[in-house]
This record gives C-alpha cells, sequence and structure tokens, in this order.
C-alpha cells in the first residue's frame, strides 16, 4: 500500500464525509464553517501531494476494494480511479478555487448575512459538488465519471435554485431540464459503448475499441460529443449557460464559471485522446470551437449585465480549449491543458470580482454602474488585472495560453487551422473590447451619465435574491470591502499571476501532462498492469 | 450475441414518446419524458448486456440456465433508477414552486434574453438605453382598423 495509493480517493471521500459532518452540524454555522474550510484546506494539500507523485511516477491507477485485473486475464471489474499530471492538474486548480470561493461565500455571510439565508443547506451542498468534481477528474471508468457528472449535477441544481425566488426557479427549470438531457445522451452513449465492447474501463475500452469497426468508433465518439458538448458549453450546446447562470449568487456562479464547463472539457480530452484517438471527427471540432469562439463573443458585445456579458465569455472562450484538444498535437494539447488551468482561475476571479462589485454598488447591471474607480480603486485593481488576463494582455497567462494554441494552429497548417488562428485573435481582440466596455461604464464615467444610475438594490445579497430597488441616495452606506472577500479574490488574483510568472515550469508541465495524455498505451498499462 | 427484435422496437418507442413530450412547454410533460427516455435507456443497457440466465449470486440457479445473467448492467440500471428517481423529485418540487410563484408550469423565456434581441430593431440607440415604454394611450377600446377586416367586422 503505497503512499499514493492512500492519497488517491482522498479528494472525493473527504468532501463526502465533511458534507456528512456539516449536514449534522446544521445548527451550528461556526462549526460548519470550519469543517468546510478544514476539509477543503486538506483536499488542497493531498492534490498537491498527488501532483508531486505523478510527476515523480507517472500515471498511478487504484482499483477500489482491490477489484482490479487478476493474472487470469480478466479484466478490472470495479471502480477504478486513475491519476495521471493532466487529472492532477486539475484537481490541484478546482481545489484552491474552490477554497477561495468556500472563504469568500463565508466572508460574505458573516458580514452581510443575516438569520434568513440558508446556510445550512448551502455549505454541505457546496461539498458534496466538490466531491463530485473530484469523482470526475479521477474516475478510470465511464460509469463512475457518470456518476460523477450526476454528483456535481444534482449539487449545483440545489446550489442554482437556493432560495428559489422567481428569477432562480425559471433559470434553475431550464438548467435541470438542459442539464438532464444531456445525463441522458452519456448514458446512452455508455450503452453503446457497453453494447460495442462489453467494459466500461477507460484503458480496456480503449483497448477493445481498436477492433471495431471505424464507422461505429465514430458514431460512438459522436455521441459521447454531444454530451460532453453540452457540458462544456461548445456551440451550438451552449445557449443554455448565459441563461442560468447569472441569476445564481455570486460564489456559485463563479464555481459553476470556473469548474462545471471546464469537467465537460477534461472529459472531452480523454475522450478524444484516449478512447478515440484516429481523430475522425476533428474537423467538425474544430468548426464547432471557431463558432463557440465568435458567437460567444459576439452575445457578450451586446449584454449589458456584467454576470451575463462574463458568462458569455466563458463560452467563447471554451472555444479555445476544444480548438488545442482537436488539433490533435502535442503542443495543441498543451497549449489547451495551460488554456484549461488559466482560465478556471481568470473566469472565477472575474465572477467574485462581480460580486464584490454587486455589493459595493448594488447593482451589476452596466446601465447602473459608474464611477467606481473613484469610489474604489482597491476594486478597480480587482477588476483590471484578471480582466486583462482573459483579454490575452501580455505578459499575463491569457497572452501564454493563446500564444502556444495559434503556434500549435500555425504548425498544423491547414486551411481550418489557418481560420482558427484568425478567429482566435479576432476573440482575443473583441474579449478585449468588451472588457474595456465594462471598465469605462463602470469605472471611468461618472454613475450620473449612466441611464439608470440613480437606481440600486436595496441591501448587499448574500444568498437570497431579493431584487428590491431603491434610490441610490436612500442606499444604506455598505462600508469597506469585506476582508474575507477581498482577501479569497487576492488570492486568486495572485494564483492568476503565478500561472503568469512561472509560466515556464508550469508550460512544460502542461507539455508532460499532454505527452502522457496522448501516449494512450502508459496510460493503459498503468491501469491494466501490462508490460512496465 | 442474440438480440430480440421486440425489446428494440419497445426501445425506439419509449425514446420517440420521451422526445415528443420533451419539446413540449408544460414542465409536467417534459419530467415524464425525460423519464421515459430514461426508461428506454435503461431497457437498452439491459438489452446490450450478455446473454440472460442464472441470477448472478453464486450457487443460485433457474429453470436449469448453464449461464449467469450480466451483474454489471444489472448493477448500472439500478444506479441510473436511483439517479433519475432523486432528480426526478427536484423537478416536481421546482415545478410546484414554480407554480406557486407563476401561476404557471411552464418553461418561460428569459427576460434580458427578450431585451437583448428587441436591441436589434432600434438601431442608432445606445445599449444601455432603456426600452422606451409602450404608449398606453393609444390603447383604447374604440374600434380600429383591424376590426374592419373582411369577416371580423363588429367582432368586439
Amino acid at each position: 500500500m503505497s503512499m499514493a495509493m492512500v492519497l488517491t480517493p482522498l479528494p472525493v471521500l473527504i468532501p463526502m464525509v465533511g458534507a456528512a459532518l456539516t449536514l449534522f452540524a446544521g445548527r451550528r454555522p461556526r462549526l460548519q464553517r470550519v469543517i468546510t474550510l478544514a476539509a477543503l484546506c486538506v483536499v488542497v494539500a493531498v492534490c498537491a501531494a498527488l501532483l508531486y507523485l505523478t510527476d515523480r511516477d507517472g500515471t498511478l491507477a487504484l482499483h477500489v476494494g482491490g477489484w482490479g485485473p487478476t493474472s487470469a486475464g480478466v479484466g478490472p471489474l470495479g471502480i477504478t480511479l486513475v491519476v495521471d499530471r493532466l487529472s492532477a492538474l486539475m484537481l490541484v486548480v478546482s481545489s484552491i478555487v474552490l477554497l477561495c470561493v468556500v472563504f469568500y461565500a463565508i466572508g460574505q455571510g458573516i458580514r452581510d448575512g443575516d438569520e434568513r439565508q440558508p446556510v445550512s443547506i448551502f455549505l454541505p451542498t457546496y461539498l458534496v459538488l466538490s466531491a463530485g468534481v473530484c469523482t470526475a477528474f479521477l474516475a478510470g471508468d465511464l460509469f463512475n465519471l457518470f456518476v460523477g457528472f450526476e454528483v456535481l449535477l444534482s449539487a449545483s441544481f440545489v446550489l442554482l435554485t437556493i432560495g428559489a425566488s422567481k428569477d432562480r426557479v425559471r433559470a434553475g427549470i431550464a438548467y435541470v431540464m438542459v442539464s438532464m438531457v444531456s445525463s441522458l445522451v452519456f448514458l446512452f452513449g455508455i450503452a453503446l459503448v457497453y453494447a460495442a465492447t462489453g467494459t466500461l474501463n477507460m484503458a480496456e475500452v480503449a483497448v477493445r475499441l481498436d477492433s471495431v469497426s471505424a464507422g461505429t468508433r465514430t458514431a460512438l465518439f459522436a455521441v459521447l460529443l454531444v454530451a460532453f458538448g453540452i457540458k462544456a458549453a461548445v456551440f451550438p450546446l451552449s445557449t443554455w449557460l448565459p441563461d442560468s447562470y447569472p441569476t445564481a449568487p455570486a460564489p456559485v456562479t463563479a464555481v459553476f464559471a470556473g469548474l462545471l464547463t471546464k469537467v465537460g472539457v477534461y472529459a472531452i480530452i480523454r475522450a478524444h485522446s484516449l478512447l478515440f484517438p484516429t481523430g475522425g471527427l476533428d474537423p467538425l471540432l474544430l468548426v464547432a470551437a471557431l463558432l463557440t469562439m465568435l458567437i460567444g463573443i459576439l452575445g457578450a458585445i451586446a449584454q449589458s449585465d456584467i454576470k451575463r456579458l462574463l458568462s458569455f465569455t466563458l463560452v467563447s472562450h471554451i472555444g479555445y480549449m476544444v480548438f488545442g484538444i482537436a488539433l490533435s498535437s502535442q503542443l495543441g494539447m498543451s497549449g489547451a491543458i495551460y488554456y484549461v488551468a488559466h482560465h478556471i482561475v481568470v473566469q472565477t476571479t472575474l465572477f467574485l470580482v462581480v460580486g464584490l462589485i454587486e455589493r459595493q454598488a448594488g447593482a451589476s447591471t452596466l446601465q447602473r454602474l459608474g464611477g467606481l474607480a473613484a469610489v474604489s480603486p482597491v476594486l478597480a485593481f480587482l477588476f483590471v488585472v484578471p480582466a486583462l488576463n482573459l483579454g490575452g494582455i501580455p505578459p499575463f497567462s491569457g497572452f501564454i495560453g493563446k500564444v502556444a494554441l495559434l503556434e500549435a494552429g500555425a504548425q498544423s497548417g491547414s486551411v481550418l487551422a489557418w481560420l482558427l488562428v484568425g478567429g482566435g485573435v479576432l476573440t482575443s481582440l473583441l474579449t478585449l473590447y468588451v472588457v474595456t466596455r465594462v471598465w469605462t461604464k463602470a469605472f471611468w464615467r461618472s454613475r450620473e451619465d449612466a441611464p439608470e444610475g440613480h437606481l440600486s438594490a436595496a441591501a448587499p445579497s448574500v444568498l437570497l435574491d431579493e431584487p428590491e430597488d431603491i434610490q441610490f441616495v436612500d442606499r444604506d452606506h455598505v462600508g469597506r470591502m469585506p476582508v474575507g472577500m477581498l482577501l479569497p479574490t487576492g488570492a486568486l488574483i495572485t494564483v492568476g499571476l503565478t500561472l503568469t510568472v512561472l509560466a515556464g515550469p508550469i508550460f512544460s508541465y502542461s507539455g508532460r501532462a499532454a505527452d502522457e495524455v496522448l501516449d494512450r498505451q502508459q496510460y493503459i498499462s498503468a491501469v491494466l498492469g501490462g508490460p512496465q | 450475441m442474440t438480440t430480440f427484435l421486440v425489446p428494440l422496437l419497445l426501445i425506439g418507442g419509449l425514446t420517440s414518446a420521451g422526445v415528443y413530450l420533451l419539446l413540449e412547454r408544460n414542465l409536467t410533460r417534459m419530467l415524464l419524458g425525460l423519464l421515459l427516455i430514461g426508461n428506454a435507456i435503461n431497457l437498452l443497457i439491459l438489452t446490450v448486456g450478455s446473454a440472460s440466465g442464472n441470477p448472478p449470486i453464486r450457487g443460485r440457479t433457474s429453470n436449469g440456465d448453464t449461464t449467469t445473467a450480466d451483474p454489471l448492467a444489472q448493477g448500472m440500471i439500478l444506479t441510473a433508477i436511483v439517479i433519475s428517481m432523486g432528480i426526478a423529485a427536484f423537478v416536481l418540487a421546482l415545478t410546484y414552486r414554480s407554480y406557486r410563484l407563476n401561476t404557471a408550469e411552464e418553461v418561460s423565456d428569459d427576460p434580458e434574453d427578450t431585451r437583448v434581441s428587441q436591441l436589434a430593431e432600434r438601431d442608432g440607440v445606445p445599449l444601455e438605453d432603456d426600452r422606451p415604454e409602450p404608449d398606453k394611450a393609444k390603447d383604447t377600446d374604440a374600434p380600429d382598423e383591424l376590426d374592419a377586416l373582411p369577416g371580423l367586422e363588429g367582432s368586439r
């Protein structure tokens, strides 16, 4: 029983046990907060250890309960957890984001919360969501991946409709329905894979698919792509996202935007490189990536609510990752992996900053905002760093990731790849335009110039949605930004800057991760125990 | 591997009925659609698993079968049933809440979407401006040109 064998299941187990404990401590908010923070801190430490171990020893596979492959030639029967460099990186970045966001939510709850806030279910559900995300990143078989998706989706349904106000119920209904359809399509894909190969363990599926006819393989991949494409919000399966995310409370939107779509991207990477490595659908994926980028960002231009605007940029930038994956090259994959890490951090940070804007200025729509740069220079700084990072201004990590992807596109050299290089540059410029628009409207002009600048929400809302409008001048002064909200936002900005400052080592790590992902044989032999 | 036609027809029928219901706007029908598709997929998993036979418990036989049924397919179906039951309960709660709030159990349009889509019709107006209030004074009960359409005369 090596160290890694003990560590591998912990990112799933700890949040699950934590969720149970916090549920029992429902009437003691302080104890709940301590348990949640402690659980997520331990998860961050465990994931960091896994990152170190996988980088040193290569792919680790754990057959839960000892139902692994036997010497008699029987394949693995039970649940398999696999960590390689890609999943370890995803785990580390997600756990840091999960910790920072919950810290932010707790800080907000302590400062602005009151008796009516439904905190007693918020933290347990949040921990279940964390467990689901970790399960999805660790899953070594398709059905366990499905269960991971379901766990995180069920938790996200509760978080999205928390308080059950009119807006949230409307958004929640659409979200639940679309997610359920994607789950059913995934389950359908699982049934078809089981029919074609007789197993669901990904390594074994990968081996057996080689003897399946090309047409069947393409059909299976297409079904799985539809399922993962809905989760990852790839155009034309992306329209649900900007409608449902913005109504949720700020920390919930932040963690959804950062993590949930990336779980879908991760699943696409696995399916594309491990199960269906022939790249038969690459042209289709490239076209989808181009359309995702352009249509997403054009949607963002038309929005006036900052949360919706950011949701559209989220959709748009998923296109970059799909672009990297669909190039089927080492540089493309490594750029995509680096870009996923960058985008999780930067998108979450921006949504947290919007939460701060909402608290300080009483609105998140550009029709009401103005003069924030003068009111709060700290807030302006907190916004401008991740915003420029998202827009891909050198030397930030967004620039580095995009350069890697564009270089990979140029290396590939096909007409479609060049089209995507052009589309990528255009999207980057339009992203910059979009964030500059937010900057000039919300931060630079005076609030009197805003068409509805005189209106504002009555009080800072924590988890409940209270759309009560009052005159801005009548609004009680909310005071300075709480340290409990500033610290995690600052911490995430620091993580984003670390991706820039340590770009060399991190990019070489993502290169090694890409090598490992593209080398199916070592994954298969790590799980099935073939020739080492 | 032998497959039987009847389960396959049943799967196809359930799926198409489910998709039809899912395209409705009424939430109860959409939920029923989801459940039908879920059952169709469960049936599909059962069909594509290996041949039927003895229950997958050591030492149990029935009807003198020589093969053992596929335990994995049954395990997966059980998991899928539990998950869909939980989600169905949640959707029902959400439907009831939506009915209490809106006295309607339908999927409604996103108001912000509607607002943005109407912006295109008003060229040259800055994005942030509010939509002008409709002129309510014009909305009277007096007969207008629409009432003079053939066949509708005097319909008021």
